[in-house]
C-alpha cells in the first residue's frame, strides 16, 4: 500500500533522512519509533508533501504511484492522511464546516458531487458517536481553545471522516492523559480494517500497548536502524534508546 | 506544489481585478474643472428650486476656504479638483416602464457584474435602484413601496418630489462645512438615493442600491439621504464595483441616515471600486462621509465589507443623540497589493443609557496598509454610556501593515469602555494543515479568511451576506494557486 525506497530529504541543506526503506501493506500497523531528532516527524511531513523538505533521492509509493510532483492536497485526495503532533488553531471555521470542506473538496478531485447535506450530518453523528465526542465539540472553532486531549481527538475524528487509505499519526499520544489515550486509541482501533494501512509515530512505547502495532522499526538518525515485531517496542522501553546508540556503535 | 509564505506573498501580489471592464455608453458630459457657473450648472441641469442651488453654493464657498485633510494613516497624489468633469450622465434616460427598454449593453454590464435585473426582480424582495454613473436609470418594486408610505427615489426626484423633507433633513446630519470632502460633495452632487419609511412602518423588503463609476475622469458625488420616522425599520443596501482605469477617480459620497424616536436602521455596504493594479497604479479614491443620528431609543446600524479602492477614507459614525439609542458598527476592510485604507467608526454618545458596539475586522496583503480609527466620545449628560470595542487584524505575508488608533473621550464617570485588539498572521502552518485535508491553498485562505470576518458576515442579510464572502474569496484570489 504504502512503500517507501530509500528516501533521502534535507531541510536547509542539512540531510535528515538518509535512506529511509518501508513496505507497508493493507490492514498492517506499524510503528516508528526512536529518540528525539531521529527525523520522526520529518518522515511524516515528507510523505505527506510539506514544501519545507527537499527530497534529495529516493520515492515514496501509494498504490504503486510515485508521489514525487503531487502537491499535499492531491496526496490527501488519494487516501494519505497526517495526524499532526499540533494541530493549528483556525479561528472562526467550526469542525463540522471544516469537514464539509475537505470532504467535498477531496470528492470534487474525484470528480464526485458534493455530499448531500442529510448524509453528511449522519456520517458525522455516527463518527463522532464512535470516538465519544460530543456534538456541542464540533461547532466550536476548530482547534481554537481546545484541551491536549480534545485536539487529538479532533485530529481521530477528521481521519474517522476522511476514510484514508493510510493514516500515519505523528505522536498521537503527546499531551494526553491516560483516559484521553485509551480514547483515541479506542477510535483507532475502531477505524481499522483489512482495507488501510495505520503508521504510529511515538516515542514512548505505551500507546502500542492500546494499539498494537504488527511491526516495529526504530528509527536512529535517518535511518531504520532495527526493525521487529510487537516485542521489540517493550525490550526498548526496558533498555532504553542507548541500547540502540551502542549497538549502533558496534 | 505545496505553498511556501515566499510563494503565497509572491501570488497575492499578481490577483487581478475581476470586473475591470468598461461599458461604451454615450455619455452627457460637462466639462472640466470647478467653478460656481458648474455648481450653479449642475443644480440647472437637474432642475432644482432656488434653494438648492443656494445650498450648493454656499457648500462651494465654504470648500474654497478648506484644506485637504492629511491627519490619515494615508499617502497619495492628491487630486487636481480642476481636471476633473463633475457631472456625467448617461445619455439615453428615459424612464423604463420595462426591462426590454433599457440600453442592451448597460444590461450587459448588469450581467457581466452579476446583477442581471430580472433576477434581482424575482429575487425575495430586493428593490434595486441603480445609479449608473450619477442618474438613475431604473427602479423597481416602486409600487409595492408606494403603498406602504415608503418613498425610495433618487435624491433629484426627491428634491422635486418631496421638497419639505429634504430641506428638513439634507445637511442636518452632516453639515455643508463638516468636511473638506462632505463640503465638496455637497457643492456638487450628482444623484443619489433618498428613503423616506412613515411612523410605525416596517420596510418589507430591502432596499437595495448598485453604484457604479463609469465615465472616464468623473468623480462621482453621490449623496444619500435615509430617514426612518417614529417606530419604523428599514434595512439598506449599498454595493458597487466599478470598471478598470488608470487615472485615479474621486469617489466623495456622503450619506445621511436620521432614526427618529424607536426607529431602527440597518445600512450595509458592499465596497468594491477598483482598487488599482498590482503596481499600485490607478485605482479609486474613496473618500466617504457616512453619520448617522439616533432619537430617543433609536438604532443604527452600520455593516460595512471594504475590498475595493486605492484609497480609503471613510467612518460611518452614529450620532447617539437620544437617551437609550444604539449605535452599531460592523466592518471587514480588505487590503491587497498597494491598497491603503483609513477607516473606521466614530460613536458619539450624547443621551443617556446609550450603548454602541464596533467590530473592526482588517485584512492585509501585499503590500497594503490597513488602518483601523475609531472613536468613542461620551459626553457629560451621557449617564450609563456603554461601548464595546473589538478590533482584529489579520496579516498574510511580511510586507503589508495593520495599525490601531483608538479614541477614547470620556466626560462622564459612570461611562464604561471596554476596548480589545488582536493581531494575528497567515501562517504555512495554517495552509499546511488545510493542505493535508484535501483543500488547496486558495480555498484554505478563503475559509481562514471567512472564519476570521464572521463575526461581521453574519450581520449583514442573507444574500449579501453570500455575494460579500464571494467578493472576500475574490479580493484576496489569484492571489492564490
Amino acid at each position: 500500500m504504502l512503500e517507501i525506497k530509500n528516501l533521502h530529504a534535507s531541510v536547509d541543506n542539512k540531510e535528515i533522512l538518509k535512506g529511509i526503506n518501508l513496505v507497508v501493506k493493507p490492514g498492517e500497523v506499524h510503528a516508528i519509533m526512536g529518540p528525539n531528532g531521529a527525523g520522526k516527524s520529518t518522515l511524516a511531513s515528507v510523505v505527506a508533501g510539506k514544501d519545507e523538505f527537499e527530497v534529495t533521492k529516493g520515492e515514496v509509493l501509494l498504490e504503486g504511484q510515485d508521489l514525487a510532483d503531487d502537491a499535499p492536497e492531491e496526496r490527501a485526495h488519494k487516501g494519505i492522511f497526517l495526524s499532526f503532533q499540533y494541530p493549528v488553531e483556525i479561528p472562526g471555521v467550526t469542525v463540522t464546516n471544516f469537514m464539509k470542506t475537505a470532504i467535498n473538496e477531496s470528492r470534487k478531485a474525484r470528480g464526485q458531487e458534493d455530499m448531500p447535506a442529510n448524509e453528511m450530518l449522519k456520517m458525522i453523528k455516527e463518527k463522532a458517536e464512535l470516538l465519544e465526542i460530543d456534538r456541542k465539540f464540533l461547532s466550536r472553532s476548530l482547534n481554537e481553545g481546545f484541551s491536549g486531549g480534545e485536539k487529538k481527538r479532533n485530529e481521530i475524528f477528521q481521519m474517522a471522516m476522511l476514510e484514508p487509505k493510510v493514516a500515519i499519526l505523528d505522536e498521537t499520544d503527546s499531551g494526553l492523559d491516560i483516559d484521553a489515550l485509551r480514547i483515541v486509541a479506542g477510535g483507532v482501533n475502531k477505524l481499522r480494517s483489512k482495507d488501510n494501512a495505520v503508521v504510529v509515530i511515538t516515542h514512548y512505547q505505551r500507546l502500542l500497548d492500546y494499539i498494537v502495532p504488527d511491526f516495529v522499526h526504530v528509527l536512529y538518525d535517518g535511518k531504520i536502524v532495527k526493525s521487529g515485531d510487537a516485542s521489540l517496542a517493550l525490550e526498548l522501553e526496558e533498555k532504553g534508546y542507548d541500547w540502540i546508540k551502542q549497538e549502533m556503535a558496534l | 506544489m505545496a505553498y511556501t509564505e515566499e510563494e503565497l506573498k509572491k501570488e497575492l501580489e499578481t490577483k487581478e481585478y475581476e470586473y475591470g471592464f468598461y461599458t461604451d455608453i454615450e455619455s452627457d458630459t460637462f466639462p472640466v474643472g470647478l467653478s460656481e457657473e458648474i455648481v450653479v450648472a449642475i443644480s440647472k441641469k437637474k432642475e432644482e428650486p432656488d434653494w438648492m442651488t443656494q445650498w450648493r453654493l454656499d457648500a462651494y464657498r465654504a470648500w474654497l476656504e478648506m484644506e485637504e485633510p492629511e491627519w490619515a494613516n494615508v499617502h497619495y497624489t492628491k487630486p487636481d479638483f480642476q481636471a476633473i468633469s463633475y457631472y456625467s450622465a448617461p445619455n439615453k434616460k428615459p424612464k423604463y416602464n420595462s426591462i426590454d427598454e433599457v440600453d442592451p449593453e448597460l444590461l450587459d454590464t448588469f450581467k457581466r457584474l452579476g446583477i442581471s435585473l430580472d433576477e434581482q426582480k424575482k429575487l425575495a424582495g430586493v428593490a434595486v435602484d441603480i445609479v449608473m454613473d450619477s442618474v438613475s436609470v431604473a427602479t423597481t418594486f416602486k409600487k409595492t413601496l408606494a403603498e406602504k408610505g415608503i418613498i425610495f427615489c433618487s435624491i433629484s426626484e426627491a428634491i422635486k418630489e418631496h421638497p419639505e423633507l429634504v430641506k428638513k433633513y439634507i445637511g442636518s446630519v452632516v453639515p455643508q462645512k463638516d468636511n473638506y470632502y462632505a463640503a465638496l460633495n455637497s457643492a456638487v452632487f450628482s444623484d443619489g438615493s433618498f428613503c423616506y419609511i412613515p411612523k410605525g412602518v416596517r420596510c418589507p423588503m430591502e432596499l437595495s442600491t448598485y453604484f457604479r463609476i463609469n465615465q472616464a475622469g468623473t468623480g462621482q458625488f453621490e449623496r444619500t439621504l435615509v430617514i426612518a420616522d417614529e417606530g419604523s425599520y428599514v434595512s439598506y443596501l449599498e454595493g458597487c464595483t466599478a470598471p478598470s482605469r488608470d487615472e485615479n477617480q474621486l469617489h466623495a459620497a456622503v450619506v445621511e441616515l436620521v432614526a427618529l424616536d424607536h426607529a431602527e436602521i440597518k445600512y450595509s455596504t458592499v465596497q468594491n471600486w477598483f482598487p488599482g493594479d498590482k503596481e499600485g497604479k490607478g485605482g479609486v479614491y474613496n473618500f466617504v462621509t457616512k453619520r448617522g443620528i439616533c432619537e430617543n431609543h433609536a438604532k443604527i446600524s452600520w455593516t460595512q465589507v471594504e475590498t475595493g479602492s486605492a484609497v480609503t477614507w471613510k467612518y460611518p459614525s452614529c450620532v447617539l443623540k437620544g437617551d437609550h439609542s444604539i449605535g452599531e458598527f460592523y466592518s471587514i476592510a480588505v487590503t491587497n497589493n498597494f491598497q491603503q485604507a483609513d477607516t473606521g467608526t466614530k460613536m458619539i454618545h450624547l443621551g443617556k443609557n446609550t450603548r454602541s458596539t464596533i467590530i473592526s475586522k482588517g485584512i492585509s496583503a501585499g503590500k497594503s496598509q490597513n488602518s483601523y480609527r475609531g472613536l468613542v466620545q461620551v459626553g457629560p449628560r451621557a449617564e450609563n454610556a456603554r461601548n464595546f470595542s473589538q478590533c482584529d487584524s489579520l496579516l498574510m505575508g511580511d510586507q503589508c501593515g495593520a495599525h490601531t488608533f483608538p479614541y477614547i473621550e470620556a466626560k462622564n464617570k459612570t461611562a464604561q469602555i471596554e476596548h480589545e485588539a488582536t493581531t494575528s498572521k497567515i501562517g504555512e502552518d495554517q495552509i499546511f494543515y488545510c493542505n493535508q485535508r484535501g483543500i488547496d491553498t486558495e480555498k484554505a485562505i478563503a475559509l481562514i479568511v471567512n472564519g476570521f470576518s464572521k463575526e461581521v458576515l453574519n450581520k449583514l442579510p442573507m444574500e449579501f451576506a453570500v455575494e460579500a464572502q464571494k467578493l472576500l474569496e475574490i479580493s484576496l484570489e489569484g492571489s492564490v494557486g
